[in-house]
């Protein structure tokens, strides 16, 4: 008797109505307005790569160790470098990485020695070409430059 | 393929995706159908493969660790548990207790996450559309608790072999006892919406029946199983990662049934908190890392751990030849497992149905094509 009464008066249906209902506060709208709003990523972020300088002198961190080029799953660094006569080190040349390629694992931040390679909370990667997805030394040292547009 | 690919007058051959939306990713089903009657199913698989086995062979073993979050992507720390526990099966060593209760806890809310969003894009396939924007609510707030952990919200990287990389951030402990007690409720939100709604209840109860005998000759595991009368689970069978110490419930139901499914995984995500509750009152102080070297170089053997992954048992079987690659890594992925007992649950049943029953399997293709 009682279970017809409440499927007369469709209890079940109200009961989920109820819900929706309460849910109408303004306080629950977890909608974040992008473009307007930036949205604030967590400290370890794994997002854009970035190659440090040292604040002092400008020089850059990294020593050409290659071990973020063999730390990388998808071998997407490319690290050159040439001897110093004078310091008797690797002075770095070129510094490739294809973020086309990259899973942002963060094999390579682990793999640096001096914590020249970052992955920084950067996370807006896009381009209008295939090579801009190519990174080399300047744009991992400066980050990339948005290409400006006419509108 | 169906043999009955000449049209007859009764028997209607019709293709459901891989670009369906309810199919949740790639798979195509080829339904054979009398009206609205199904009469024969059949799946094509491999529009997601990218020979992730293939991949494994070709990498180190600290390199393959972050291509196996994509192959379950909702549950990809489960899945990163599952690697690590295997190579450190193969290396005979053990993640420290700190490590352990991290790993736990983090797993416990990436069950709940991919329940969250079965349950959500499975109410929307029935026709349910309000849930779906709850569950991924809270589902935000156990992904911000991976992105403050590790740094990334889906696929993971989060276990390294033999242990962590990452200390656990400052006020983890708080960020996971608010999760705690703030998911209780909204459980019992959900169950509000759906459990005694009738038309939940209608097109749930008995569909898809899987019987627990066609359960075990299929080899069905997870919350398939469990709904059929089972007490199967591998956190409880064969204790990893140190589950022994914390106490839960195996939640089972006698029918087998869609409705009994989504029960069982309703319960499953409350006994997911009370893991994490006992498990983040007492993580031991520590190392977080294991004596593992740089260069991981297992001796010659091999390895087979199995865990109890959001979707069934997860398996991961590794071959070294004492190279810093391994020989082979096979997986046995719980969709693909489960997926082929679509064919005996949907046969006789309506068209309607068909996406009721693939929803309540909680298949991911990445993982199925892998």
């Amino acid at each position: 008797m009682r279970k017809l009464l409440k499927t007369i008066f469709l209890v079940d249906l109200f009961q989920g109505l109820w819900v929706t209902f309460r849910n109408q506060n303004p306080k629950c709208i977890y909608t974040e307005r992008y473009p307007e709003e930036r949205p604030k990523v967590a400290e370890r972020y794994r997002g854009a790569p970035r190659l440090n300088i040292n604040p002092d002198n400008g020089e850059t961190l990294c020593i050409s160790c290659n071990l973020c080029a063999l730390a990388c799953p998808e071998t997407l660094i490319v690290v050159t470098s040439q001897r110093n006569e004078v310091t008797k080190r690797k002075d770095l040349t070129t510094f490739t990485y294809d973020t086309s390629r990259c899973m942002f694992c963060g094999l390579c931040e682990d793999a640096c020695p001096v914590d020249a390679l970052e992955l920084t909370q950067d996370f807006e990667l896009a381009t209008y070409t295939r090579e801009g997805q190519i990174w080399d030394r300047q744009t991992l040292e400066e980050g990339p430059k948005p290409t400006q547009y006419k509108c | 393929m169906p043999d009955a690919t000449f049209l007859d007058s009764t028997e209607l051959v019709l293709n459901m995706g891989p670009q369906h939306p309810s199919t949740h990713g790639v798979l195509r089903v080829i339904l054979k159908l009398d009206g609205e009657k199904v009469l024969g199913t059949d799946c094509v698989i491999g529009y997601l493969h990218r020979g992730v086995e293939k991949i494994a062979e070709n990498r180190t073993y600290a390199q393959f660790n972050p291509y196996v979050d994509r192959m379950d992507y909702v549950a990809a720390i489960s899945n990163g548990l599952g690697y690590c526990l295997a190579v450190e099966k193969l290396l005979n060593v053990e993640a420290p207790p700190r490590a352990q209760a991290v790993r736990v806890i983090l797993t416990e809310l990436n069950r709940i996450a991919s329940h969250l969003l079965w349950l959500g894009t499975h109410a929307l396939d029935i026709g349910a559309i309000t849930p779906v924007f709850y569950c991924l609510r809270e589902r935000e707030e156990a992904l911000k608790i991976f992105e403050k952990y590790c740094g990334a919200r889906l696929t993971t990287h989060a276990f390294r072999i033999g242990g962590l990389l990452y200390e656990t951030y400052d006020g983890f402990e708080k960020d996971v006892r608010d999760f705690c007690t703030m998911f209780l409720p909204k459980v019992d939100e959900y169950e509000e919406l759906l459990t005694n709604n009738r038309i939940w209840v209608a097109r749930l109860k008995d569909v898809g029946i899987l019987s627990a005998e066609e359960c075990k000759e299929y080899g069905v595991t997870g919350p398939v199983l469990r709904a059929a009368g089972v007490k199967w689970d591998l956190r409880k069978a064969q204790p990893y990662s140190g589950y022994e110490k914390y106490d839960f419930d195996i939640p089972t139901r006698q029918n087998g049934d869609t409705y009994d499914r989504y029960v069982v995984r309703m319960q499953e995500m409350r006994q997911s908190v009370r893991i994490m509750e006992q498990a983040v009152e007492g993580i031991p102080e520590g190392p977080i890392m294991g004596k593992v070297g740089k260069v991981i170089k297992p001796p010659v053997g091999e390895a087979y751990v199995s865990i109890e992954a959001p979707k069934g048992e997860l398996g991961y079987y590794v071959v070294s030849d004492g190279a810093t690659q391994p020989y082979r890594c096979r997986v046995r992925p719980p969709s693909f497992v489960n997926l082929q007992a679509l064919d005996r649950m949907i046969r006789g049943g309506l068209v309607a149905d068909v996406v009721a029953v693939i929803g309540t399997l909680d298949i991911v293709l990445g993982e199925i094509d892998r």
